[in-house]
């Protein structure tokens, strides 16, 4: 029967491997060694500046354990979405990154650089086709959207892992890929089950997210014609078919169908069954072949310049309603900023009280006691950054003394609030935002991607 | 007269792609999971009025093979926005703690 073995080092590359694991996982022969390196999760700064979200000293230590680990057995090593958002000068970091690894280590090999940031110009056309189409739940985007995005990156499935293995490449470094397709590309090229493949890469996408115990990070994944067998690598860390069945509705809206480029994972007659003490094997899951081969488009633009102060607030008259104090100031300084002939299209602000209902917005449930102090976080976004620091400014003195009661002031009893850092404000640069959620139809999985090989002998 | 946070073993809630949140309520046993999966104040039109959100958009799913109950919805405004109040909506999950079921 055949089958493939899959190493995943740990949920996130960057965010640290467990050794220990990580050995156990080699001495049990992998065919490959796959690790995702991207998310979405922190927003969409990351894509439009191309940028991760980890130091490069740490990616630098995880890539050196994945690199020397696959190299001692003579195994490929794959890795999706290089750098959290894929662009192409993440994957080209990773790939000076790895050829520093093979500088230290006198190793060789082929690495694959694999590249999928979209020219809006293409987008544009495929749009004029009517190939671009809207997911559930995205924004509204027309024509120009393409343009206004800072980047664009189309998320690939398994073809680019497989294409630049066929071509001989070990070490193959991609841009945006699904989390799960760095797992199932090669199951699925070994001709193993292909809806397994899918199902158990979903499985392992987060590490030992799936066990009893994530901390240990590394899981190991076996693939056959049948179903696929999740193995924890620490001792007394186990997967039991609840861990297993848990894990599948993490981080998705819809546990029983995900979409995949080429197809749909349909998880309902999933059967999990404890194969031994520390694993569990499944069976059962389908997976729907679409018709039209898809890619998702993950775009981010600017939104506007910040600036940033913060005040700290502990006056009981203020605490007693902090909501009337934010409401009170934005009040008055909403009448002042006309008269200073500010455009109020040209700018906008919020008011967070950290400590009061900053993190679960709106009013506070009834009977919520006053707090003893809150943070309070100012925000000004404009359309230029010197428009946003000039707001600033021009609040910088009522949030140092802006009364709860405006009575005070008139008997000249104004409070000074507690400002920590000098300057006050803070220029926060670009805002961005997320501004695609549809997918892309192409003919061939491959027609929107493009391949670089260094041979390093 | 019980609340979710007495009758489940965990809740969670995360973002679901920069557009969509889930939110997850683990049970102990069959009869708790029963209990929260019936009660009038948590279904999906509660759940989704809790939320500030549209139940028609909004998905609810039953796993009764492993007692989670499991709501998704669109959020109102994509992850990392401007006035982003909680990127990953890793503490959204507490406005449901104290629903009585």
């Amino acid at each position: 029967m055949k089958s493939c073995k899959i190493l995943m080092p740990s949920g996130g590359l960057g965010a640290g491997i467990n050794m220990e694991a990580f050995e156990n996982g080699l001495a049990m022969k992998p065919d490959v060694i796959a690790a995702d390196a991207g998310s979405t999760d922190s927003g969409p700064a990351y894509l439009a500046k191309g940028m991760s979200k980890n130091s490069r000293a740490t990616l630098k230590y995880d890539l050196k354990a994945c690199v020397v680990g696959a190299k001692r057995l003579g195994i490929p090593l794959f890795i999706g979405s290089c750098g959290t958002c894929g662009s192409d000068n993440m994957v080209d970091e990773f790939a000076d990154i790895v050829q520093e690894i093979f500088g230290e280590e006198g190793l060789t090999g082929k690495i694959a650089k694999v590249y999928s940031e979209q020219n809006p110009e293409v987008l544009k056309a495929k749009w004029d086709d009517g190939k671009i189409h809207a997911l559930e739940g995205a924004p509204a985007a027309t024509r120009d959207t393409l343009d206004e995005c800072v980047r664009i990156v189309a998320v690939m499935g398994v073809e680019p892992f497989m294409k630049a293995y066929e071509e001989g490449a070990d070490i193959v470094l991609c841009g945006r890929t699904t989390d799960t397709a760095i797992m199932a590309a090669m199951p699925i090229k070994m001709g193993c089950n292909v809806a397994a493949a899918w199902h158990g890469a979903k499985t392992v996408e987060c590490g030992a997210q799936c066990t009893d115990n994530p901390t240990s990070k590394c899981v190991f994944l076996t693939v056959d014609e049948e179903g696929f067998l999740v193995t924890p690598l620490m001792p007394n860390v186990h997967c039991t078919p609840y861990t297993v069945a848990a894990h599948l509705l993490y981080e998705n809206s819809d546990p029983y169908r995900l979409m995949e480029p080429s197809g749909t994972i349909v998880t309902n007659d999933a059967v999990y069954t404890q194969f031994d003490e520390q694993s569990v094997y499944v069976t059962g899951t389908k997976f729907a072949h679409a018709k039209q081969y898809t890619m998702k488009l993950e775009g981010a633009a600017i939104a506007g310049y910040q600036n940033i102060s913060i005040v700290g607030i502990t006056d009981p008259k203020v605490m007693a309603d902090p909501d009337k104090w934010i409401k009170n100031i934005s009040g008055y300084m909403n009448n002042y900023m006309g008269k200073l002939g500010i455009c109020k299209d040209d700018y906008s602000y919020e008011f967070k009280a950290y400590g009061y209902n900053a993190v679960i917005p709106g009013p506070v449930p009834a009977g919520t006691p006053a707090p003893r102090e809150i943070g309070i976080l100012f925000t000004v976004t404009a359309k230029t950054q010197e428009l946003a620091n000039q707001v600033a400014k021009i609040f910088n003195p009522y949030l140092l003394h802006f009364p709860a009661d405006i009575n005070e002031q008139k008997k000249g009893q104004l409070p000074t609030f507690a400002f920590p850092f000098s300057p006050v404000d803070c220029p926060r640069g670009a805002t961005y935002e997320f501004k695609l959620y549809h997918v892309v139809d192409v003919d061939d999985p491959l027609e929107l991607i493009r391949f670089e090989y260094i041979n390093i002998r | 007269m019980a609340t979710v946070r007495e009758l489940s073993r965990y809740v969670r809630s995360k973002g679901a792609g920069p557009f969509w949140v889930t939110i997850e309520i683990f049970c102990e046993t069959k009869e708790n999971y029963e209990k929260i999966k019936n009660s009038k104040n948590l279904t999906k039109e509660k759940i989704a009025k809790l939320y500030g959100t549209d139940a028609n958009k909004a998905k609810m799913f039953y796993a009764d093979n492993i007692m989670v109950i499991k709501f998704s919805y669109p959020r109102a405004n994509p992850s990392g926005y401007s006035y982003e109040y909680d990127m990953h909506n890793g503490q959204q999950y507490v406005r449901l703690l104290d629903v009585v079921v």
